[in-house]
């Protein structure tokens, strides 16, 4: 932000916001979260139910479509809510800019290679021999 | 913009504990949690899809006793954030807001947390 600009600072913020995103972080944080109410149920109910099986049961329960299209869709709900709301905390305790910066491309990041490697595993699952 | 030596109002320090600030710092805390939890997650399915020794492994790490403390603060803490989630929807939606109504909110997420956790534990751990 230069000092030097004449506009005020309401004319700045007005419209676009700072993130030129307007409300699109608020809004796919609560629809990621309305997925995840039902998707979370089940996945609690499952995995639990798996607690004490050995490796062939986990392969022959994902190798359900079933099974694999929910853990597919927990799974991207859950990262994409785990990552809006980690840049949430980042915005609100990391103060220096270049350290934020730093950290808001870490989650990014993080989050991504951490979701495509869960994904992965279920789909070596689902379509493996 | 220097913000070093202006005056602070007042912070978190001054107010006296209540239901609704805690459970607005445990919401983000789990949160957090929760993070490290998918981190678990992604471990465990990993494994799973590299074969049985390397599974072996994981699965004897989240079975000692200190695998089960952990993951029973992962369960407590999805049906926290899950519990705590809903009444943040309904305040999003507009619901809610009277004190008496926060308080007896509250009190659900919180016996809901215990009861579905413990639920959950039976089902993993009890041969329920």
């Amino acid at each position: 932000m230069s000092d030097r600009s004449l506009r005020t600072p309401l004319a700045r913020a007005r419209g676009l916001g700072s993130a030129k995103g307007g409300t699109h972080h608020f809004w796919l944080q609560r629809l990621t979260a309305i997925a995840l109410v039902p998707l979370t149920v089940w996945f609690a109910l499952s995995v639990a139910s798996l607690a004490t099986v050995d490796l062939p049961a986990v392969v022959t329960w994902m190798k359900s479509p079933l099974s694999a299209l929910l853990m597919l869709s927990f799974l991207l709900a859950g990262f994409w809510h785990m990552k809006l709301g980690l840049q949430v905390v980042i915005e609100d305790y990391v103060h220096s800019e270049w350290r934020k910066v730093t950290c808001l491309i870490l989650n990014n990041l993080i989050s991504m290679f951490l979701a495509l490697a869960a994904t992965l595993a279920v789909l070596k699952m689902l379509l493996g021999g | 913009m220097a913000a070093g030596n202006r005056p602070l109002s007042p912070h978190l320090q001054v107010y006296r504990w209540q239901m609704s600030m805690l459970f607005s710092i445990l919401h983000r805390i789990t949160g957090v949690g929760l993070a490290l939890g998918l981190v678990l997650l992604t471990w465990w399915l990993v494994a799973a899809a590299s074969g049985a020794d390397y599974f072996n492994t994981v699965h004897a790490v989240m079975a000692s006793w200190i695998g089960r403390v952990i993951l029973l603060g992962f369960t407590a803490s999805l049906f926290f954030h899950l519990c705590n989630g809903l009444r943040h929807l309904a305040w999003d939606a507009g619901y809610g807001f009277e004190i008496e109504d926060m308080q007896k909110t509250g009190r659900l997420v919180l016996a809901a947390t215990v009861v579905l956790t413990l639920g959950t534990f039976l089902i993993g751990y009890g041969g329920l």
